[in-house]
């Protein structure tokens, strides 16, 4: 298994709820509760759970946006928490964040030139003063918009090609880590699929590694090699993406894979459904034991008292860590596996370039023809990109070392 | 089909009797906006009927008019900036948008009636749940209040709220995103319609809460009966509940198709691609295709078929020439014109 780059360990988070006057604390609202994992190099690990799971806040926590109640993160091996100013901000060139809401996480009043040149204001020695314009234009092709849109302000975009400028602004100075806070939510589902293949191609050319957070779990299956489901701020599964999909041990997990539904009709009436009763607990008063205890069908006295420690668990047969005292998997989807099946390339196509001028009446006319080899000069660039690892030399230097830049696709 | 049936009933009120259980049918239906930058052409000739008790889903991403659709039916557009240059609704035979403003609000409640997606923003805020729901019933049926909180709270039952009696003077901000969800549905069928829209009623809601919200919904749907019109970008959704569906683009009906027919060979290229670009649960090595680009600019929906400048079998006569939605297999209709080959393919 590669290398691990970033790494949580028991990750708390708890917000004072505050009352009266005085502004007593009365309680505390237990965002995270307690997360560990680990997160190898290049892969993407899918953060799943249903809103107040706590998966944004983790997210936060990942990048030290918030300061955590207690635990700890470290980026390969180096303890962020208790880093200075400086330190944090040098580890941070490492981490970046990409945000749901393409319109509310750009400013308005930036040309999208600022918007991704922004990070090399602060991080000034990546790139020299002059380059970096032309940076942000390699950038911008990067991510498949066109680089003359350099003056342009978010409004001038559509939702997805502001994705695009979110993404090329987390990936301007070359992180490692990409957090990405339900990147694709707030598309349309044709606009989606561009965005989820222009990340899958960035990780492949990169090298990067993805936490993807998102509540939809067809798209969190498609693009994740590991996958951690949470409820209540605590992780109740984690593992290898076909294990949680094929063989889920843990009844939340069991539920909440049962009620997707699924874009074939002639699966209707024979898709098992397991109807959980009520809503999720609050988390300012989480329910003893296993969070999940007062919703499970499972439910012994032994999960009302001991809190199931999240673990490979031999008798559930399982082989990834379960948080369940009665772990044991159960086939909730069939899967079939695609891998070989090609598109028909008449209809839509897995090109990542950004077609968005094409018949939208945006930007500048006619500027959308379908553009069939985009890749050659895309992973020129990205050999480039690697070559600025080198602070300080010249920024479109084309790496000598065969191994980096060029990754198999 | 101007010969109607309507007759007064007892009561002198108008009464609504379905032909050959036809309840509404929508004929050639533009839709447009004027605003300060220009004409926006939200709907552009849109036909379609629905018949008693089935289900039949209006697909289609932001911009394609399918909530625009559904608020005509409802007449609840502002008007201005919206005007309906064209078209028919007809009820039970009779134009909605002929009838005179009074008959129409007679109408939304007991015949037609409407859920939205944000139920948080579509009550109000200051009213108990219990007064809203019973609204309905002191309205149109004048009846008094304590039996029609009676009413309200039978109803907060029936869209299974737990401790309904003790819930209804509860406000909507103390219930979840799912249970108020629910009581806009028992507002919706308080009066028992003969017509339920339903407009993007689970977007905003997670997926078990979504589960229970849809079942909740096929289960009143079976009861009573009712014609759902069910308008959703969801396709996995529209895959567990319709009956019939009619995908929308840049405001005109691409296609329309029985549920099986459809996701089994799409007959327009925009539904062959959207069904390619959408990531399933069950598959796993999954190569995601999109459909490049973006739905037109609705002041500017190009000549010619409006998908052509986003479409990979385009020719030159899909740019000049308007498709016409046109059955090209028993049953199903396609505004293509090269919809054999999609079906084909």
């Amino acid at each position: 298994m590669p290398e691990v780059v970033l790494s949580a360990q028991d990750l708390v988070k708890h917000y004072p709820i505050k009352k009266g006057v005085l502004r007593r604390t009365v309680g505390h609202v237990k965002a995270v509760d307690g997360v560990s994992f680990d997160l190898h190099k290049g892969e993407t690990l899918g953060i799943v759970g249903e809103s107040g799971c706590g998966k944004s806040t983790l997210g936060r926590l990942l990048m030290r946006l918030e300061e955590p109640t207690a635990g700890s993160v470290s980026f390969e091996g180096q303890d962020f928490s208790g880093a200075s100013a400086r330190d944090t901000r040098r580890l941070r060139r490492n981490i970046q964040i990409v945000f749901q809401d393409p319109y509310t996480s750009l400013n308005p009043r930036m040309t999208v030139g600022d918007i991704v040149g922004e990070p090399f204001e602060i991080h000034t020695d990546v790139v020299p003063k002059g380059g970096r314009r032309k940076r942000v234009q390699e950038l911008l092709d990067l991510v498949g918009l066109n680089p003359e849109h350099i003056n342009r302000y978010p409004h001038q975009f559509s939702g997805g090609q502001r994705q695009r400028i979110g993404i090329a602004r987390g990936i301007a100075l070359n992180p490692r880590v990409l957090i990405c806070d339900e990147p694709v939510s707030a598309l349309d589902v044709s606009v989606q699929a561009q965005v989820v293949n222009l990340m899958e191609k960035l990780q492949d050319e990169l090298g990067l590694a993805y936490v993807f957070i998102a509540h939809d779990l067809s798209v969190v299956r498609h693009i994740s090699d590991r996958v951690g489901v949470m409820y209540l701020g605590r992780m109740a599964e984690l593992g290898e993406e076909d294990e949680i999909y094929a063989r889920p041990t843990h009844p939340y997990t069991q539920a909440l894979l049962s009620a997707v539904p699924v874009p074939d009709p002639t699966l209707r009436g024979k898709r098992e459904q397991i109807v959980l009763e009520g809503d999720v607990p609050s988390p300012a008063n989480p329910p003893s034991g296993c969070r999940f205890h007062t919703r499970c069908w499972k439910v012994q006295d032994r999960c009302r008292e001991v809190e199931p420690e999240l673990e490979l668990r031999e008798d559930g047969a399982g082989r990834h860590m379960s948080a369940c005292h009665f772990a044991e998997p159960r086939v909730i989807v069939e899967t079939t596996d695609v891998s070989d099946q090609k598109h028909d390339d008449r209809f839509a196509s897995s090109d990542v370039e950004d077609l968005s001028d094409a018949g939208a009446g945006m930007g500048s006319e006619g500027g959308g023809e379908t553009t069939d080899s985009p890749d050659a000069s895309v992973a020129a660039r990205a050999e480039a990109m690697d070559g600025d690892r080198h602070v300080g030399e010249d920024p479109v230097r084309i790496s000598e070392d065969p191994s980096e830049g060029e990754r198999p696709r | 089909m101007t010969d109607t049936t309507t007759r007064p009933s007892a009561s002198g009120e108008t009464e609504y009797v379905p032909q050959d259980g036809k309840l509404l049918e929508v004929e050639d239906l533009h839709v447009e906006f004027h605003t300060a930058d220009g004409v926006a052409k939200a709907i552009n000739g849109v036909s379609f009927d629905l018949h008693q008790g089935e289900s039949l889903a209006i697909l289609g991403e932001s911009g394609s008019g399918k909530s625009v659709t559904a608020q005509a039916i409802m007449g609840i557009l502002d008007m201005p900036p919206a005007v309906i240059p064209g078209g028919h609704i007809r009820y039970c035979g009779q134009d909605l948008l002929t009838m005179p403003e009074e008959q129409r609000r007679k109408t939304r409640g007991p015949e037609v009636s409407m859920i939205f997606q944000d139920a948080l923003s579509a009550l109000n805020p200051v009213f108990p749940v219990g007064w809203q729901i019973a609204e309905m019933f002191r309205i149109h049926r004048d009846m008094n209040k304590s039996d029609a909180l009676e009413q309200a709270v039978r109803l907060m039952e029936r869209v299974q709220i737990p401790g309904a009696k003790d819930r209804v003077k509860a406000y909507p901000h103390q219930f979840s995103g799912g249970m108020r969800q629910r009581i806009m549905i028992a507002v919706a069928i308080a009066l028992d319609p003969a017509v339920l829209i339903a407009d993007e009623p689970t977007t905003a809601l997670d997926v078990t809460v979504q589960a229970q919200i849809m079942s909740l919904l096929e289960e009143l749907q079976e009861e009573r009966q009712m014609g759902l019109i069910l308008i959703t970008h969801d396709l996995g959704v529209v895959a567990d509940v319709a009956d019939r569906i009619a995908v929308m683009y840049a405001g005109r009906l691409v296609e329309k198709a029985d549920v099986h027919d459809l996701y089994a060979s799409p007959a327009h290229p925009y539904t062959r691609g959207l069904l390619e670009s959408i990531p399933r649960l069950d598959q796993k090595g999954q190569t995601l295709a999109a459909i490049g680009g973006l739905p037109p600019n609705l002041m500017r929906i190009p000549d010619g078929c409006a998908f052509n400048p986003r479409c990979r079998m385009a020719q030159d006569r899909c740019r000049t020439e308007v498709p016409e939605l046109r059955e090209v297999a028993p049953g199903r209709l396609s505004a293509c014109h090269f919809a054999e080959e999609v079906i084909d393919a």
